[in-house]
């Protein structure tokens, strides 16, 4: 098939229209991360756990838990969210198993982001996609 | 600002060497996200508890930033590991500069 030059145009002007709209949230997730990790890179996988149900119908209290063995900070992140920072857990000393249990809003079907910093100081990152049947955010 | 602030704390009797206790904390809290609007249309403004710590024997747990994000009445459970008896205390604190505390004493067998 060839593309008039027309509908060429059409065509990249959507895909720029579509991959815009997802870029602006995630500018900020990337924001919260640089500033939880300065800037280091993190790694995909092992180390840290999250634990969130596949499907909340209530947005405003969706129960997470995160694991990191040997972690000294997990952050919490809510990629589709106004603001996607959702917690930072900082573990001191007498900290027992490096986990921690909590409520929290989704304001739609999204990814939650759990990004650990491990005792060696290297960070690594976990997601798991919520579905929300009623958003959590109000009006 | 958030009336009936009631923080409500579950830990065990007592711990064992070598082993962690759970700790479950929950504190009847509205944590208005500054998000909603009210019925004419305004922006309620955000009230909600930023910051909570646990410390034993005046060492640190957890001490955990709160975001908009955490649902009304937070609810936090985490684990501490402990080598003597004494006493968690639990500082939760407000947007308006409040700050709210409990504390529970705990065997050690």
């Amino acid at each position: 098939m060839i593309l008039s030059r027309r509908e060429a145009l059409v065509l990249a002007l959507g895909s720029v229209a579509a991959a815009a709209i997802p870029m602006a949230a995630l500018a900020s997730v990337d924001d919260a991360v640089a500033a939880f990790t300065g800037g280091a890179a993190v790694t995909d996988g092992a180390g840290v756990t999250l634990t969130a149900p596949e499907i909340a119908e209530n947005g405003n209290t969706v129960p997470v838990s995160v694991d990191a063995p040997g972690a000294s900070a997990i952050l919490i992140l809510a990629a589709g969210n106004p603001t996607p920072a959702v917690a930072t857990f900082n573990f001191g000393e007498l900290a027992g198993a490096h986990m921690a249990s909590t409520r929290i809003r989704l304001s739609k079907t999204q990814d939650v982001v759990a990004i650990a910093k491990l005792a060696d100081g290297t960070f690594v990152r976990t997601s798991s996609e919520v579905k929300v049947t009623i958003g959590g955010c109000g009006g | 600002m958030a009336n009936d602030v009631k923080p409500r704390v579950k830990v065990p009797k007592s711990a064992k060497a070598g082993e962690a206790v759970v700790l479950k904390t929950l504190i009847s809290h509205p944590m208005e996200s500054g998000q909603r609007k009210d019925k004419d249309g305004a922006l309620i403004p955000r009230s909600i508890i930023n910051r909570f710590t646990c410390d034993f024997n005046g060492k640190n747990v957890i001490d955990v930033t709160l975001e908009p994000a955490i649902s009304t009445n937070p609810y936090i459970e985490f684990e501490a590991m402990i080598g003597e008896a004494g006493e968690f205390k639990f500082t939760w604190y407000d947007d308006d500069g409040s700050v709210y505390e409990d504390s529970k004493p705990i065997e050690f067998a």
